[in-house]
């Protein structure tokens, strides 16, 4: 438990240092984001005593809380979803405030928001502070549930999340706010099932990463994918036929 | 009301692309002023509003509003007194927000937004009653996102959200440049009719000049970063178009860009 709140703290921390280092130093967003990564590996190596690898096998976990209950056996999905729904509807009710609000035009259009007097540094530092520590929390959650905690876990993970975000989206739709943050979780989900059924089907472990970015591109050109089948069926339907002649 | 004075502003000094926007500038308001501001392209009257809401920075001078005086503030602190309507219907507003969401975030503006609830219920009648006004059906499309909705009843809706909370400034940047003349039409009358009800301070930038002369009660021409007109009065009131360009060529020395400026 402490160790979540720990984890949660840390990506605040984390995400701060991005936002300053965009807002402050204009920093590309993007590249803030990687050389924050960059350093992070060094400091996680650092936290883990020098080590690659830590067991945390027999440590008191959020999991080992319902340990003797009835309940012991399904804690692998009762605490996650319990976890993840509090978040779901946290998450709703803060973008449901006047802040929420600020926070999200600040990503739609940030010269409006700067228009209507409001600190936008300010919007951008709060926002990637928070998104940061639910990243950290997964992280955490992840590193507790599998039982150790390795410094090569993070890697690829951004792309991982926009794709799970992009699949959901554009799977399960955007309007309104709650049903486009159920979209993102299920997205997140569909994202692994895919993995999972790849895996099943006989793919070799080592081919996971080649499946993931197929995916992920699969999943970003998707808009591109759907105007071109747009393009072609009205090419198509038109009443007049390629070849001319008939109509 | 508003004092500006001797505002310079150079663009890329040093370099070979520099260019001297603003040539110490002085102009002053009264309260409830509204004044309509003409030029050919690169006159300067686009970085004028620039340099007044702060989004970049001046060079020299001093801007006085309301005795308060703002010319080191960062923008957003401006914005606090400066509702502003852009020339890009895109720039107004959040697209991926809903109309009411949208009004919320204006509606809260010079307030401290903390975790109270978005949008009100109360809140939402006003919003619904403000939009009534605009005449476009917007108030029944509340719940709709922001981006459905066409360029001119973006701009209305931008001109909404920059005076629902009186401002103590109003500046408009070519707001209806980018429309088809009929809503154009439309969205300047609505800004005549807002302006008037609240008689609030206001600069339009404008391309043209029957616009110019037709809405607000004083008229300035730019030129290579100085104002070489200012009309008001009577002398204003029986300027016309023809007359205008004459004046400007008599005073600038130069060729008016037909181009860009309407001459209807």
């Amino acid at each position: 438990m402490v160790g979540l709140a720990l984890a949660f703290a840390a990506g605040c921390l984390a995400g701060s240092v991005t936002a300053l280092l965009h807002t402050k130093l204009n920093i590309q967003p993007l590249l803030s984001g990687i050389l924050v990564m960059l350093g992070l590996y060094s400091i996680n190596l650092r936290v883990m005593d020098g080590r690659a690898n830590i067991p945390l096998l027999n440590k008191a976990t959020v999991f080992s809380l319902l340990q003797g209950t009835p309940l012991e056996e399904s804690a692998a999905l009762l605490i996650p979803t319990i976890i993840l729904l509090s978040m779901l509807v946290l998450l709703f009710l803060f973008l449901k405030t006047q802040f929420g609000f600020v926070l999200r035009a600040t990503g739609d259009n940030d010269q409006m928001v700067r228009a209507l007097g409001v600190n936008t540094d300010r919007v951008i530092l709060i926002g990637l502070a928070l998104s940061n520590a639910l990243v950290a929390l997964s992280g955490s959650l992840i590193a507790q549930y599998q039982s150790f905690a390795d410094i090569s876990m993070g890697i690829g993970m951004v792309i991982i999340g926009l794709a799970s975000v992009i699949i959901g989206e554009v799977i399960f739709g955007t309007t309104p706010l709650l049903r486009r943050l159920v979209a993102v979780i299920l997205g997140a989900v569909l994202y692994r099932l895919v993995i999972a059924l790849a895996l099943e089907l006989g793919m070799a472990p080592t081919d996971l990463k080649l499946i993931s970015a197929l995916i992920v591109t699969l999943a970003l050109s998707m808009p591109s994918i759907k105007a071109y089948l747009i393009a072609w069926k009205k090419k198509h339907s038109s009443p007049y036929s390629r070849k001319g002649g008939q109509a | 009301m508003l004092i500006i004075e001797s505002l310079s502003k150079t663009f890329n000094p040093g370099s070979i692309n520099e260019k001297l926007a603003l040539d110490n500038i002085t102009l002053s308001l009264q309260p409830g002023e509204f004044l309509s501001i003409i030029g050919g392209n690169g006159a300067g009257k686009s970085t004028l509003l620039n340099c007044i809401s702060g989004v970049y920075p001046m060079d020299q001078g001093r801007i006085i509003l309301d005795s308060m005086d703002i010319s080191y503030r960062p923008e957003y602190q401006r914005s606090r007194y400066i509702g502003r309507v852009f020339q890009d219907p895109m720039l107004g507003t959040a697209f991926d927000m809903t109309i009411e969401e949208n009004l919320a975030i204006a509606y809260a503006r010079g307030k401290s937004r903390g975790l109270k609830p978005g949008i009100r219920k109360a809140e939402a009648k006003l919003f619904q009653e403000h939009l009534a006004r605009l005449e476009l059906g917007l108030e029944d499309r509340m719940k709709q996102k922001v981006g459905l909705l066409s360029g001119g009843q973006r701009q209305a809706l931008t001109l909404l959200m920059a005076t629902i909370v009186e401002p103590r400034l109003l500046l408009l940047d070519e707001h209806t440049a980018a429309l088809d003349p009929a809503i154009a039409q439309r969205v300047l009358q609505l800004t005549r009719e807002i302006v008037s009800r609240y008689h609030l301070t206001t600069i339009m930038v404008t391309h043209n000049m029957k616009a110019a002369l037709e809405y607000g009660n004083r008229t300035i021409m730019m030129h290579e970063g100085r104002i070489i007109l200012n009309l008001q009065g009577a002398e204003r009131e029986e300027m016309t178009v023809e007359k205008l360009v004459q004046l400007f060529g008599l005073k600038s020395g130069a060729e008016l860009d037909n181009d860009r400026l309407l001459l209807i």
